[in-house]
């Protein structure tokens, strides 16, 4: 197992020091690039010239990128042109960070605490009303395009109703920081209007986030119930007159989780991408947003770090995933 | 295949698995026929299930829809899309979009053009976008996938080594990220950043079911007769291959219609706006959401009708052609 974790690990260093170097050479060859992006299309060639020459973008490629590998091993990945000017991108990315995973966590939550249970009671009752209808509001739930949801549901509860905030992560509230996690440090800290506040900042991003995840978590617990249903060992443990409890707790739900569990681990990825949609229409200040802004202002350190960690946390959530299915799957262990 | 399902030692491993076993589907056919009339191919016996499934029937329903509205769209459009006619309306301060009046039943846009005929016109773009995305990731990954699962060797792990690496950053990320690389945005730049995004899903599902049916019997009855290893590719494996190619190109059309609203929610969408796209629509849109939201819950509702429609052929088809759930 160790081993298995160890090789996972070295794959994930690799994979994401090939996609390091892809994305540097892929940025420095963009037309415009920084030099515009900081300066604008009106700046005078000599002011071209002298930043080009401060950013040590007029040497060789691969020296850039030597020299990009040398300061990146003392943390230093750049400074940011557009999201936060001056500032280090590493610097950007650890300070926004757990926005996003507190939102992800909430989403996922969601997901699953729905996903599961509503997936199982369709298959059990397939065919049933209740069975098509959820299967046609999840997949109308995949039709609607993220940021339009977050606009609707901002629209008509923090708008129109006035029952949840418009947008950020915590109102005027003298809140102590602990861990960057707002609801946990207000429960940490006692200060239970702060972690309430946060809460309430929490849910429309949350709930807009989740739909996704929701969706696909739905439909495989239904498809892999419906499989499991009909397999030879659920006729085995039915003719040797178990209770149902214990037919569907140990041999259907625990077969079925497996192909879930997988999903979930997939769904991740999607939740970074879907979360740039989302902390934009909330201004969340996360990762997401700062990963819109740095797109609109063409910030390429910040890009570079951001994809560079999205990447990284797919492949560490992935494998964390693999590590789980084999606590789960007994046979995989084997393997 | 020489891989536990698994893939227990690559870097998301997990999402890899799941396009094999879409993959896997494309061996099964052969083998899960037997049960059909000799002479019965699988297309046909595929749209004699298809042909009694109300929810394909549905998602075909509003797909033909959606193509005879992009097809006949000049002659449906009551006025010329591009046309300021209620400009003389529009006041920046007070009014900045007409509302819906005789002659415009869902009004104007913030330029004074008459947005039903945007809407149907807008139809034709949309088509165009998630049509040409769908295509060229679609060849894209054909290429790749035919490369790695037909020779395998160091031409499968190079390529599949370059897969993975896409396959490690999110979908729409990728889409995002190659979009904002264009100096130039324009709806080719969109399309060209769904693709790339999708094509190494392409690339893995076919080359999983190349690999599946390198071993198996057709395969091997062609290479003892001497079939050319390019006619074993080309006539015996791809076509074996396409099932589950055709129900991922189906789930894509529906995802590049909404990328192709995200990519413009960002900024990174075609600006030029005198031919509609219902994402770019619903993009331009935001601006207004406050006091108008009508204009972004047109092109909005559009969009969600014509995904969900492709989405339920997709899922309709997946069904159909995967032996399994037969019944």
């Amino acid at each position: 197992m160790l081993r298995f974790i160890v090789r996972r690990l070295a794959q994930m260093v690799g994979v994401v020091f090939v996609l390091s170097l892809l994305l540097f050479i892929w940025l420095r060859m963009l037309p415009g690039g920084t030099v515009s992006a900081i300066l604008g299309d009106r700046a005078t060639p000599e002011s071209r010239e002298r930043l080009t020459k401060a950013l040590g973008l007029d040497e060789p490629i691969w020296v850039q990128y030597w020299t990009y590998l040398k300061r990146a091993v003392t943390g230093n990945f750049g400074a940011s042109t557009a999201v936060l000017p001056g500032r280090d991108a590493f610097d950007i990315f650890l300070t926004r960070f757990p926005a996003t995973i507190e939102l992800s966590f909430f989403a996922i939550m969601i997901a699953i605490v729905l996903g599961i249970p509503l997936g199982y009671l369709a298959a059990r009752r397939r065919a049933s009303f209740f069975d098509n209808a959820s299967v046609i509001v999840s997949l109308i739930g995949v039709a609607v395009p993220v940021f339009f949801l977050a606009f609707l549901l901002k629209y008509i509860f923090a708008v129109k109703l006035g029952w949840l905030p418009v947008s950020g992560r915590q109102g005027n509230i003298d809140a102590t920081r602990v861990t960057g996690f707002f609801v946990l440090d207000g429960l940490i800290t006692r200060e239970w209007d702060a972690a309430w506040d946060a809460f309430k900042h929490l849910i429309l991003p949350a709930v807009t986030l989740s739909t996704i995840p929701f969706a696909v978590i739905f439909r495989i617990t239904r498809a892999s119930v419906l499989e499991v249903l009909d397999e030879d060992f659920v006729r085995t443990a039915e003719s040797k007159g178990l209770t149902n409890r214990v037919i569907r707790g140990r041999h259907v739900l625990r077969n079925a989780l497996l192909p879930v569990v997988t999903t979930i681990g997939l769904q991740v990825g999607g939740l970074l991408a879907g979360a740039i949609l989302t902390e934009t229409v909330f201004s969340f200040g996360g990762i997401g947003e700062a990963l819109a802004l740095s797109f609109r202002g063409r910030d390429y350190a910040v890009l570079q770090v951001l994809i560079m960690a999205s990447a990284a946390i797919f492949v560490l959530v992935n494998l964390v995933v693999d590590i789980l299915y084999a606590v789960i799957d007994p046979r995989v262990r084997t393997r | 295949m020489s891989e536990s399902p698994q893939h227990g030692w690559r870097p998301g491993a997990a999402k890899k698995a799941r396009i094999d076993a879409l993959a896997a589907t494309a061996a099964i056919n052969d083998a899960g026929s037997v049960d059909e009339k000799p002479g019965v191919s699988l297309i046909a016996s595929a749209w004699k299930r298809l042909r009694r499934d109300r929810i394909f029937l549905l998602g075909l329903g509003i797909t033909i829809l959606f193509l005879l509205v992009a097809a006949f769209a000049p002659l449906i459009a009551p006025h010329d899309p591009s046309a300021r006619l209620l400009i003389d309306q529009v006041r920046p301060q007070s009014n900045p979009v007409p509302g819906p009046q005789s002659g415009f039943p869902l009004g104007a846009d913030d330029l004074g053009r008459d947005l039903l005929s945007r809407l149907i016109v807008g139809s034709r773009q949309t088509l165009i976008v998630c049509v040409f995305a769908t295509i060229f990731s679609l060849l894209g990954g054909l290429i790749l996938g035919t490369l790695a699962g037909a020779f395998g060797g160091w031409i499968d792990s190079t390529v599949m080594r370059f897969v993975d690496i896409m396959l490690s950053i999110p979908s729409l990320l990728l889409a995002f990220s190659v979009a904002a690389m264009a100096s130039k945005p324009s709806q080719w730049t969109v399309i060209i950043a769904i693709s790339i995004a999708y094509l190494p899903i392409f690339a893995r599902l076919l080359r999983g079911s190349m690999l599946a049916q390198r071993h198996s019997d057709h395969v091997l009855a062609a290479r003892s007769l001497g079939v050319k290893q390019s006619a074993i590719v080309f006539r015996h494996m791809l076509p074996n291959s396409l099932g589950p190619v055709i129900v991922q190109a189906t789930l894509v059309l529906a995802t590049a219609v909404i990328d192709a609203a995200a990519l413009s929610f960002l900024g990174l969408g075609n600006p030029d706006d005198r031919q509609p796209e219902w994402g770019q629509m619903l993009g331009a849109a935001q601006k207004f959401l406050a006091d108008y939201p009508h204009l972004a819950f047109y092109p909005a509702a559009c969009i969600i009708v014509v995904a969900f429609g492709f989405t339920l052929m997709g899922e309709s088809l997946r069904e159909a052609l995967d032996p399994k759930s037969r019944r």
